[in-house]
């Protein structure tokens, strides 16, 4: 049990050093990089607070507390991955109005300059 | 004004735009030229089409509701798509007109199985089409012979429906949901296809039951979508 904490503090850790990193060498938008954040944050408090996972196991009904930690790392990227889905949707509504958009008005352009 | 939608069909659009200036001269032709890789823009333009050029490939839907955007805006009353490969018979454009004129309604569409006209297609592709008739018939609450056909025509009112709402991938069954949500009328009239003159089909036998799946799950999607997420468009 011991050991898979410090791996998933370790891993957390590492996961808010790339986030960091990229959001620095403008890979990902800051408001993007709040939910990678916030995940590797509560993985962290949660690794290191063993007395937290026996609760929340406990809850879950759980006989082993690892199953709840896992439980919860599937939870929270879901979220995450759930929220980039919703982003990645705008964004292709947009994209596609705006090409659409951008065509017309070339498409105009090219007929006034015709009518000249 | 007559709609092709068009994406690397250089071998045909040609072609395609001279027949239907043969049938309906004077006419406005619009080319949607979605992004083309080949010769497609200017084989159209050669023919004396316009063509709206997309910047980058949006499929056929967007590519096709990028035309009646431009439809809506310029005015037009009626507008009929015809594809780009010359499966669709142009001499069928009147009648789908006259249709569209005579009866009111919101949609025609050419229907290859309309009035057992003996069109025959792929087993995949019928069994597929069955599928959908099944479906859609408690939908629409009338059957449709063949949900799948590109050649339709819209008016003015169905315009500016689709411009706010026009499905992506697959569009000719989902957008027939989108138009019963509006309480919007189609008529059916019987008309042949013919062979495609060039170009490959969007929907290979590989790709067949992920259309089902996909096109199911939009149909049920539409019935289920909440009018609020048009504000983002």
């Amino acid at each position: 049990m011991d050991r898979l904490l410090n791996v998933v503090s370790i891993l957390s850790l590492l996961l808010m050093g790339v986030v960091l990193f990229s959001v620095r060498r403008s890979h990902i938008r800051v408001e993007y990089s709040v939910s990678w954040l916030g995940a590797a944050l509560i993985l962290l408090l949660l690794s290191r607070s063993p007395g937290a996972l026996y609760w929340i196991a406990n809850e879950l009904g759980l006989t082993a507390p690892p199953l709840a930690l896992l439980i919860l790392v599937f939870v929270i990227f879901l979220v995450v991955i759930y929220r980039l889905s919703v982003v990645i949707s705008d964004l292709k509504d947009a994209n596609i109005a705006m090409a659409q958009r951008v065509a017309i008005l070339e498409f105009q352009l090219q007929s006034l300059n015709e009518k000249r | 004004m007559i709609l092709i939608p068009a994406f690397n069909e250089e071998g045909a659009v040609g072609d395609v735009i001279r027949e239907v200036n043969q049938v309906m001269p004077g006419v406005p032709i619009l080319v949607t030229d979605d992004a083309s890789r080949d010769d497609t823009y200017t084989q159209a333009k050669n023919a004396g089409a316009g063509v709206l050029r997309l910047p980058h490939h949006l499929g056929l839907g967007g590519c096709v509701q990028a035309g009646y955007k431009l439809a809506f805006e310029l005015g037009y009353d009626y507008v009929i798509r015809v594809d780009g490969d010359g499966q669709h018979d142009p001499k069928y454009i009147p009648t789908l007109l006259d249709v569209l004129r005579q009866t009111g309604c919101h949609m025609v569409i050419g229907s290859r199985f309309y009035q057992s006209n003996g069109e025959h297609t792929s087993t995949v592709r019928a069994i597929g089409i069955w599928v959908f008739r099944m479906v859609l018939r408690p939908i629409l609450g009338k059957p449709v012979h063949d949900p799948t056909s590109g050649f339709v025509g819209v008016n003015r009112d169905t315009l500016r429906v689709f411009t706010g709402s026009f499905p992506l991938e697959y569009p000719e069954i989902e957008a027939l949901v989108v138009l019963q949500r509006k309480r919007f009328r189609f008529e059916e009239v019987p008309v042949r296809m013919r062979k495609r003159k060039a170009g490959r089909s969007t929907i290979t036998a590989i790709k067949s039951l992920y259309y089902i799946i996909h096109v199911l799950l939009g149909v049920f999607v539409n019935i289920l979508k909440f009018e609020g997420r048009r504000r983002r468009k």
